[in-house]
């Protein structure tokens, strides 16, 4: 395919798997925290593991935080990404990036789902939206986290743990799914090459 | 695993050869596998480090989710291998040598990515926990009540329990469901069930009256005996909710 993927290296494991992924893809991948590169990407990954203050932090230290809100290409946050888009997270109270209205809170636990959730999960309410092109309601993902943004009009798709969360959602050019595309077998694979042919 | 390639073995004993790793890894994800474990038997009995480039070999094909298991002694052996693309790390012998390492990993890496593997085997009193099963010149009982395990291990960070039951383990017989089940009411965490799957109706069996979370079988997968594609079409039509 021949697209530039930029990844803001938040500095934890896993990003492995997702530059892999998007090399499946064809895509031509970098791992930055530097300012200048991620102005001029071409489109943004923006991962997340660990804690939402921690990774805040880190990204202060750089800067990120003035510059990835400000950022006019396609974006694309994942699991803990997603939940630095919004607002804030109940994780240790950290303010985040702002970009979404909306702050994560922590998944309730019930009998039968466990926290954290780990798992693959259906999607539903599928909104019509190019990030989703090709998938369908009952579309299976593979999500791991405690924390996830609510369900909201501008969410694209839900899913249900103990009870409904955001599971992928959009605002301009900035997109975010809370499971991991990159493990998500095909549809996950989907996911992906439809955020690689996002009009940039 | 193991010197790279996958060996699958009778009661933990008479490992051979079954096939290439990277070519059997895609052939599970065709056929909608959710999850793939590589348990590295070499690593833990020969108290050496291991070669662990087949992580980033085989990260690169999957597009599921997979963890390692085997030789993982330290936070830095994790680190490796959770680097090198791994999801998660299964912990089994070391953890029996070093409980703390269970909070360790935790803290570092979240429990999310922490499993860990229980071998364990029926003694008259109840069932008891076997470790260094890799090797079955090592293989000791610990003086650990597996129930008791289950509770100590979850308590101390574990964010999944694999329940390996020894008995049961490359004879296809069916999983231990009595074990599996009492194993169940004192997990809160993921619990899945392992060895003894030989057919299609054990899976079933081991969901419906154990309530585990997962089923985990190699020998009958491996063998091209019960593909999984048929085998989650039979679970689905028995009311068992799984991603087909």
């Amino acid at each position: 395919m021949g697209r530039d993927v930029t990844i803001v290296d938040s500095g934890g494991a896993n990003i492995a798997s997702l530059r892999f992924a998007l090399e499946r893809l064809g895509a031509r991948v970098e791992l930055t925290t530097d300012a200048g590169r991620l102005r001029a990407a071409e489109r943004v990954i923006l991962p997340g593991v660990g804690a939402a203050a921690d990774a805040m932090e880190r990204l202060r230290w750089r800067g990120l935080d003035d510059v990835i809100p400000a950022l006019e290409q396609p974006v694309l946050g994942i699991c803990l990404g997603m939940q630095l888009l919004g607002r804030s997270s109940a994780e240790d109270d950290a303010d985040c990036l702002g970009v979404l209205p909306l702050a994560a809170e922590r998944l309730p636990a019930a009998a039968g789902h466990p926290v954290p959730n780990m798992g693959w999960l259906r999607l539903e309410g599928l909104v019509d939206h190019p990030l989703l092109h090709g998938l369908d309601d009952g579309s299976w993902f593979y999500f791991v986290h405690s924390y996830a943004l609510p369900v909201d009009e501008l969410c694209l798709a839900r899913a249900r743990h103990a009870e409904q969360f955001c599971a992928v959602i959009a605002r301009d050019n900035f997109c975010a799914t809370q499971f991991h595309p990159e493990r998500s077998a095909a549809d996950g694979a989907r996911l992906l090459r439809n955020f690689l042919e996002l009009a940039a | 695993m193991r010197d790279g390639q996958v060996v699958k073995g009778v009661q933990f004993r008479n490992h051979r050869v079954v096939g290439d790793i990277l070519e059997l890894a895609e052939r599970y994800t065709r056929e909608q596998a959710d999850e793939l474990v590589f348990y590295d038997i070499t690593a833990s009995p020969d108290g050496r480090s291991v070669d662990r480039r087949w992580v980033t070999d085989v990260a690169r094909v999957l597009n599921i989710p997979f963890a390692v298991a085997g030789g993982i002694r330290s936070v830095a052996d994790a680190e490796e291998v959770l680097n090198r693309g791994a999801d998660k790390i299964s912990i089994n012998s070391p953890a029996l040598v070093d409980p703390d390492l269970i909070g360790r990993l935790a803290r570092r890496f979240g429990s999310q990515c922490v499993v860990i593997g229980i071998d364990s085997r029926a003694q008259d009193d109840g069932w008891r926990v076997y470790k260094f099963t890799g090797d079955p010149e090592r293989t000791t009982a610990a003086e650990r009540d597996t129930l008791d395990w289950v509770r100590e291990v979850q308590e101390r960070g574990a964010g999944e329990i694999v329940l390996n039951c020894m008995n049961q383990d490359g004879v296809r017989s069916g999983y231990d469901v009595e074990q599996l089940a009492a194993a169940r009411a004192a997990c809160r965490v993921p619990l899945i069930a392992s060895g003894g799957a030989g057919a299609a109706e054990h899976f079933a069996s081991v969901f419906a009256d154990a309530g585990v979370d997962g089923a985990l079988a190699a020998s009958v997968f491996h063998s091209g005996e019960l593909p999984i594609g048929r085998l989650k079409r039979f679970l689905a039509a028995r009311g068992v909710d799984v991603r087909t």
